[in-house]
C-alpha cells in the first residue's frame, strides 16, 4: 500500500497575524494519494494552512516536510515546481490575461514545459475543465463559477503531486458538484495527492479517503468520513455557524 | 449557438486601423531623416530618447512592480562613460554608445541589491537615493567637470558630419536605432516566456508566485534590461547636447518625473501606453510653447484626470474600442 507513505509533514505549525493566534502548534501527516477533505467553521485557519504549505505566508513556528526535505524556508515558486499546487478560495486570476494564458504560464512555469508542451497541457486542462470554450476570453471578464474552474485548471496545468484546493465547489448545483468529484477523483487516480478544503459535505463524503477539521487552531479530529462525520464534536464546532450545510 | 462571431472584417478594423498607425509612424520616423530639418531632426532624437525611456520605465513598473524613481542614475551613468569613452579615450562615437550601455548595465550590477532588499514606497526612495549618490559621485570624478560639468569636444562632434544637418541625421539614426532595438527587444521579451511571467506579475503576485513564477530573478533580470537601454540614453543626449553635467545627465524631472506623467497618462502596463504618452507629451509641448512651464503644469493636471477617469490610462479607454491589443503580445490559444 502506498496510501499511508506522508507526502506532507507538518510539524509544529504556527501562524499569528498580529496578536491574533489562528494556527497554533498543529500537527498532521498528509499520505500520498489520499483525497484528504479539511472541514472547520469560517476563520478556523483553513485557508492560512494553505498559504503556509504554499509558501506565500511563512509560519510563525513550526516545519513543513515535504516527501522528507523540510521546505519551510523555500520560495513559493519552488514549492510549486517541486510539485505542490493550489487553488485561491477567493480567485486571483491574471485578468488582463487570457484564460489559455493563464494556465499557458502554470504549464510553463510550474510544471516548466517547453512552449509547445505548455500549450497541449493548457489545452488538455481547459479541456477538463470545461474552459476550453472560454480560452480566448480575457479572464477579467468570468463569472465566479467560471473563476473558481479557472483556478482549478491553472493549478492542474502545473502538474501538481499535491494539489491543495481551496472551497471550488460552492455555488454548484448537484449535477455539477457531482462531476466535480468525479474529475477530483479521476485527478487523484492519477497519482496526484488532494488536501480538500470544502463546505459541501456530500462532496466531501463522496470523495474523500479522510476528513480532517480544524477548529482552534489545530486538528480537532480525524478519521475517515463516516467517523468523523458521525462525531459529536464536529456538531458542536459548527454549533451557530451558518457556514455548515 | 447563440454567440455568432462577427465578420472577420468588422472585428478587426479598428486593430488594423491602429496597426497601421504605427507603422506609418515608425515608417515617418525612419524616413524623417530625409523630410525635415535638422530642428526637426533634435526634436525627434528626443522623442525618440525620451519614448525609449518610458518604455523602461513602465516595463519595470507596470509589469515587474519596480516602482523605481531612479532611472535617471543610467541616462547619467550613460552619459558619463559616454563622455570618458568619447572625449578621454577618444573612441568613436558609434562605439563609444553601445560600450556606454554596457557601462550602465555593470552600475546597475550593485543596485540590484536595493531592488532585491526593498519593496514599494521604500524601493521608490531607495532608487532614488542611490540615483542622488550616483549624481554627487559623477560630480567628483577628476577630468570630468567636476559640479559644473564639462562640453565634448569638437572633435566627437565632427565625427558625427561636417554639417549641423549631417549631425542631426546621424545622431537621430542612432536614436533611431536604440530605439528601434529597444522596442523591437522589449516585445520580443514579452512575448516569451519571460513576457508571461512580467504580465502575470502585473496581474497577480501572489497567484504568479504559488504558480512558479520565480518573482525574484523575473524582477532582477528586468531590471537589468532597462539599464543597457538607458545608458545608451544618456550617451545619445550627451551627444546631442555635446555637453554633461551631474544635474542635468542625471536629470530627475526629465528622465524620471516626466517619464512617470507620460506612462501614467499614455497608460501603464501596456506597450502601446508609453508610445501615447509621449506623443501626447509633446504635443503638449508644442501646443504650450508659447507660455514657458505651463506645459508642465498641464502635463500634471492631465495625469492626475486620465488617473481618476481610468487608472489604466488613454490607452485602457482606447483598447476597449478596439478590442486588441495594437502591439501584440498574446499567446493565441491552438484552434480546435
Ligand atoms: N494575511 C492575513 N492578515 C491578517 N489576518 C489574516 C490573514 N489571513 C488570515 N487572517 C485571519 O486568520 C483567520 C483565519 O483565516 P482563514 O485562514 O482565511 O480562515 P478559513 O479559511 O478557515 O475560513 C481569520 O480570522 C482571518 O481574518
Ligand atoms: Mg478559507
Amino acid at each position: 500500500m502506498t496510501a499511508s507513505i506522508p507526502v506532507l509533514h507538518l510539524s509544529g505549525l504556527s501562524r499569528r497575524f498580529g496578536g491574533i493566534t489562528v494556527l497554533s502548534d498543529l500537527d498532521f501527516e498528509i499520505r500520498k494519494g489520499e483525497i484528504l477533505g479539511i472541514l472547520g467553521p469560517n476563520g478556523a485557519g483553513k485557508s492560512t494552512l494553505f498559504n503556509l504549505i504554499s509558501g506565500v505566508l511563512p509560519p510563525s513556528a513550526g516545519a513543513i516536510i515535504y516527501k522528507g526535505t523540510d521546505i519551510t524556508r523555500m520560495k513559493p515558486w519552488d514549492r510549486c515546481q517541486a510539485g505542490i499546487g493550489r487553488t485561491y478560495q477567493i480567485p486571483k486570476p491574471f485578468s488582463h490575461m487570457t484564460v489559455f494564458e493563464n494556465t499557458l504560464l502554470a504549464a510553463v512555469h510550474g510544471a516548466r514545459l517547453s512552449s509547445a508542451q505548455a500549450r497541449t497541457r493548457s489545452m488538455d486542462v481547459l479541456h477538463r475543465t470545461g474552459l476550453a470554450p472560454l480560452a480566448a476570453q480575457t479572464a477579467g471578464t468570468l463569472r465566479l463559477l467560471d473563476l473558481k474552474r479557472l483556478e482549478l485548471a491553472r493549478a492542474l496545468a502545473g502538474d501538481p503531486e499535491v494539489l491543495l484546493l481551496d472551497e471550488i465547489a460552492g455555488g454548484l448545483t448537484e449535477a455539477e458538484c457531482h462531476s466535480l468529484v468525479d474529475m477530483v477523483m479521476a485527478i487523484r487516480d492519477e497519482g496526484r495527492t488532494i488536501v480538500w478544503v470544502e463546505h459541501v459535505m456530500t462532496a466531501l463524503r463522496r470523495a474523500c479517503s479522510r476528513l480532517a477539521v480544524i477548529y482552534g487552531g489545530g486538528i480537532l479530529t480525524s478519521g475517515t468520513p463516516a467517523e468523523v462525520l458521525a462525531d459529536p464534536q464536529l456538531k458542536a464546532v459548527y454549533l451557530g455557524a451558518d457556514d455548515a450545510e | 449557438m447563440t454567440d455568432l462571431p462577427l465578420p472577420p472584417t468588422s472585428r478587426h478594423a479598428p486593430v488594423v486601423f491602429g496597426r497601421t498607425i504605427v507603422i506609418a509612424l515608425v515608417a515617418l520616423a525612419v524616413s524623417a531623416p530625409w523630410l525635415t530639418d535638422a530642428n526637426a531632426l533634435q526634436l525627434g532624437t528626443q522623442f525618440l530618447c525620451l519614448l525609449t525611456v518610458a518604455l523602461m520605465w513602465n516595463l519595470l513598473a507596470g509589469y515587474a512592480d519596480i516602482l523605481s524613481l531612479g532611472q535617471h542614475m543610467f541616462i547619467g551613468v550613460g552619459a558619463y562613460a559616454f563622455y570618458g569613452l568619447a572625449a578621454n579615450l577618444s573612441v568613436m562615437p558609434h562605439i563609444a554608445i553601445p560600450l556606454a550601455g554596457i557601462i550602465a548595465l555593470l552600475a546597475a550590477l550593485p543596485v540590484v541589491f536595493v531592488v532585491f532588499r526593498l519593496r514599494a514606497a521604500y524601493l521608490a526612495v531607495g532608487t532614488w537615493v542611490v540615483a542622488e549618490v550616483f549624481m554627487l559621485v559623477a560630480g567628483r570624478i577628476p577630468g570630468f567637470g567636476l559640479g559644473t560639468g564639462t562640453s565634448l569636444p569638437l572633435s566627437t562632434a565632427k565625427a558625427m558630419g561636417a554639417t549641423a544637418l549631417d549631425r542631426a541625421v546621424s545622431i537621430y539614426l542612432l536614436a533611431l536605432a536604440v530605439a528601434l532595438v529597444a522596442w523591437l527587444g522589449t516585445w520580443m521579451l514579452l512575448r516569451s516566456r519571460h513576457g508571461i511571467a512580467l504580465m502575470a506579475i502585473r496581474d497577480n503576485e501572489e497567484a504568479a508566485s504559488s504558480l512558479g513564477v520565480n518573482l525574484i530573478r523575473t524582477r532582477l533580470g528586468v531590471f537589468l534590461w532597462t539599464a543597457p537601454f538607458l545608458g545608451m540614453v544618456g550617451a545619445i543626449t550627451a551627444l546631442q547636447k555635446m555637453r554633461i553635467s551631474p544635474t542635468a545627465s542625471f536629470g530627475f524631472l526629465d528622465w524620471t518625473v516626466f517619464v512617470i506623467f507620460i506612462v501614467v497618462i499614455g497608460g501603464i502596463g501596456s506597450l502601446e501606453g508609453p508610445l501615447i504618452g509621449t506623443i501626447v507629451y509633446f504635443a503638449l509641448r508644442y501646443a504650450l510653447s508659447d507660455y514657458g512651464t505651463w506645459y508642465l503644469i498641464v502635463l500634471g493636471g492631465v495625469s492626475v484626470a486620465v488617473m481618476l477617469v481610468e487608472p489604466r490610462g488613454l490607452w485602457a479607454l482606447l483598447r476597449r474600442w478596439i478590442g486588441e491589443d495594437v502591439i501584440p503580445v498574446s499567446h493565441r490559444a491552438p484552434k480546435q
